[in-house]
């Protein structure tokens, strides 16, 4: 196992009270697994991606542990975590392109970057060329500013640098998202060769977009208000799905050829539950078609098959 | 009738405006009332500019922008543009972009009552605004009275969509308005211009989204570095895709049960078994026309060189 998280709760702290927004996942990562993370803005996805590098002011842990390579990643001590952060566990954040400073050069950028982590760049030079050449760039991006690059340069780019060291764990938040169709696809297989080198060992992909997490993953992992719903092979959970949300997820999807005139989707009706107070039992139970009196109490998340976990007291 | 005619957008690039890009090259294509047209292609390709264009945020370099039979270009003065953005409205991506983070984001419905119905009482305003809100699907106590920050892209951009309602506009340009949004709030914005269509407006849809794009269009246009390269009724383009970028544009499409070599290998099949000559290949060292060549009934392609790479 690369990572193991187990009851992890990340809460974040307000005027009004904490917001649950982690409460309580546990779940593991193969070596050499790709799991795909997806769930309705709010979930917590980008919460639980943050934790795992660095809290932020206003998070605050609450219990629960996480191992990496069978080491306790203290994520509750900021100066401990400066042993993990980008050497071990590296993370691409939302919008990372958009938060590239537009007045530095692309090189003098990662050369600051490398120092800040005690490496030199010197050492990792001849490497960052090599992998520059890998995924189509130019060593003379090194050179530009990133105005300079396309969308597609600029993620690649990113995804280079996010990964110099070799980190065991590359979590990459919403990548693809911003860019059109075939550039998306060239950065999703990126991801997958850089596995496939091990340049890093096991991936978590943050996306909404399960049709194109399909493409690559091994696994999917679907995530409610803070909590887990499912996880199983992405095969599993496209072609047999257990937790009703995964299904009305799926279903709120348009496939190519899918035509308004002919099948109007339905989006899931209602809002996910405020995290500030959020309801007793299942989650899920105010917008769920099989909710019943059971539901009142909190569904673990079990393995129901094989590699195949799920919270919901319906799922057979 | 939105009427794009042999439209073309040079932008001034460098110090001192000194070189030029071409960003659209004579493109044309319409957007009938009551017909959402979706403008398909990759970052860069020249989508926001068709759109900017016909919101006049930017200036047409060659060709013409008709709106129901007007010169959009020739709109001067207060009081013509004034009319002239009660019938068209645009609504952008970035929701956050379209409100000023100091002021309540009703405040964008504020600002339409000042400019075009400043006789209406304030109950009457109040009714209208709450009748909008409800065709966007919005509950008033919950999004009125509040800061941008505090409500989601979701719910922003709905209430642009429901201040283009309390304006009646007759075409609406929608630039990637749903890429920010997750999948479930997709579908609902989706199925809100689908029905707005309905009724009769007519949308110029802007996605790189091409299931999304399939999903609520009749007209499809596909734009590859400033020129229409395809175009037509959206059942043929996506059932019977002839230019090879509109080709290689469908195979990226993340599929479920389906993985992206598989599709590859499927059209690389086809192509090396497809030796047929067809009216729109070019001959070696023919020059790429701008107009394009009818396929089928409503189906139009740009002609190209057969074994050429895109
Ligand atoms: N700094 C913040 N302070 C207070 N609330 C916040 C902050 N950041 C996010 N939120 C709240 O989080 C909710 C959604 O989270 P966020 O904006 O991070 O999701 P998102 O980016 O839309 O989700 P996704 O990444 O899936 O698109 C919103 O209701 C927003 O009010
Ligand atoms: N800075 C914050 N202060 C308070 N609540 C927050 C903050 N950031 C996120 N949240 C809340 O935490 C939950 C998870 O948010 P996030 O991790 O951003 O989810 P996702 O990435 O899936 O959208 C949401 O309910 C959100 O409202
Ligand atoms: S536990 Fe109950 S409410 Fe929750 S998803 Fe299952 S059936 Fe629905
Ligand atoms: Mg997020
Ligand atoms: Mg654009």
């Amino acid at each position: 196992m690369t990572l193991e998280v187990s009851d992890l709760q990340v809460y974040y702290r307000t005027l009004r009270g904490d917001v649950r927004a982690l409460d309580g996942p546990t779940f593991g990562l193969a070596d050499g697994e790709i799991m795909g993370l997806a769930g309705e803005s709010g979930s917590g996805k980008s919460t639980l991606s943050k934790s795992l590098i660095r809290l932020d002011g206003r998070m605050r842990y609450i219990g629960g542990s996480v191992t990496l390579d069978g080491d306790e990643v203290p994520i509750w001590d900021d100066q401990a975590m400066n042993e993990f952060r980008y050497k071990r566990i590296s993370l691409i954040p939302q919008y990372a392109m958009s938060a590239m400073n537009p007045t530095r050069k692309i090189g003098k950028m990662i050369a600051e970057l490398l120092e800040s982590r005690g490496v030199r760049f010197r050492d990792t030079r001849d490497e960052l060329h090599r992998r520059l050449e890998l995924v189509g760039l130019q060593r003379d991006v090194l050179d530009r500013y990133p105005l300079e690059l396309s969308g597609g340069m600029k993620q690649r780019t990113v995804m280079v640098i996010s990964t110099l060291l070799n980190p065991s764990l590359l979590i990459a938040d919403e990548v693809t998202s911003a860019l059109d169709v075939s550039t998306q696809r060239a950065v999703a297989e990126t991801l997958v060769e850089f596995r496939d080198r091990r340049f890093v060992k096991s991936m978590i992909v943050v996306t909404h977009d399960i049709s194109l997490v399909y493409q690559i993953a091994d696994t999917i992992m679907v995530m409610y208000a803070g909590r887990l719903a499912e996880k199983a092979s992405a095969k599993t959970i496209i072609e047999m799905p257990k937790h009703p949300y995964t299904k009305m997820l799926l279903d709120s999807l348009p496939e190519v050829g899918v035509k308004y005139e002919d099948k109007r989707l339905s989006g899931i009706p209602g809002s996910p539950p405020g995290l500030l107070k959020p309801p007793q039992g299942c989650r899920f139970r105010d917008r769920c078609p099989l909710a019943d009196k059971q539901c009142l109490e909190q569904p673990p998340f079990v393995e129901v098959e094989r590699d195949h976990h799920v919270a919901c007291w319906k799922a057979e | 009738m939105l009427k794009f005619d042999r439209v073309t957008k040079v932008y001034k690039v460098g110090a001192f405006g000194g070189g030029s890009f071409t960003a659209v090259r004579e493109a044309s294509f319409e957007v009938r009332p009551g017909e959402v047209v979706s403008l398909i292609g990759e970052s860069g390709s020249g989508k926001s500019t068709l759109g900017k264009m016909a919101l006049r945020i930017a200036s047409v370099s060659s060709g013409t922008i008709t709106c129901d039979g007007t010169d959009v270009s020739t709109l001067r003065g207060h009081r013509r543009l004034k009319e002239y953005y009660r019938k068209v409205q645009g609504v952008f991506q970035d929701p956050f972009s379209s409100y000023n983070p100091v002021f309540k984001a009703d405040r964008v419905f504020a600002m339409i009552r000042s400019e075009y119905h400043p006789g209406v009482s304030d109950a009457e305003w109040r009714d209208k605004v709450a009748d909008a809100l409800k065709v966007v699907r919005l509950d008033p106590d919950q999004v009125l009275g509040k800061y941008p920050h505090q409500l989601s892209g979701g719910q922003l951009q709905r209430m642009l969509l429901a201040r283009a309602l309390l304006l009646d506009i007759d075409y609406l340009v929608a630039d990637e308005v749903i890429s920010m949004l997750d999948a479930s709030t997709r579908i609902d914005v989706l199925n809100l211009l689908a029905d707005l269509k309905a009724r009769g407006m007519g949308i110029l849809f802007v996605t790189h989204d091409l299931a999304l794009g399939n999903y609520i269009s009749d007209q499809t246009v596909i734009l590859h570095r400033g020129e229409i390269v395809e175009r037509g009724v959206t059942s043929k383009v996506f059932a019977d895709p002839r230019h090879p970028y509109t080709k290689k544009l469908f195979a990226s499409v993340p599929q479920f049960h389906k993985k992206w070599d598989e599709v590859e290998a499927e059209l690389r099949a086809r192509e090396a078994a497809d030796t047929s000559s067809q009216p729109y290949h070019l001959a070696e060292g023919q020059a790429v026309p701008s107009e394009l060549v009818e396929v089928t009934e409503g189906h139009y392609v740009q002609p190209f060189h057969p074994r050429a790479a895109v």
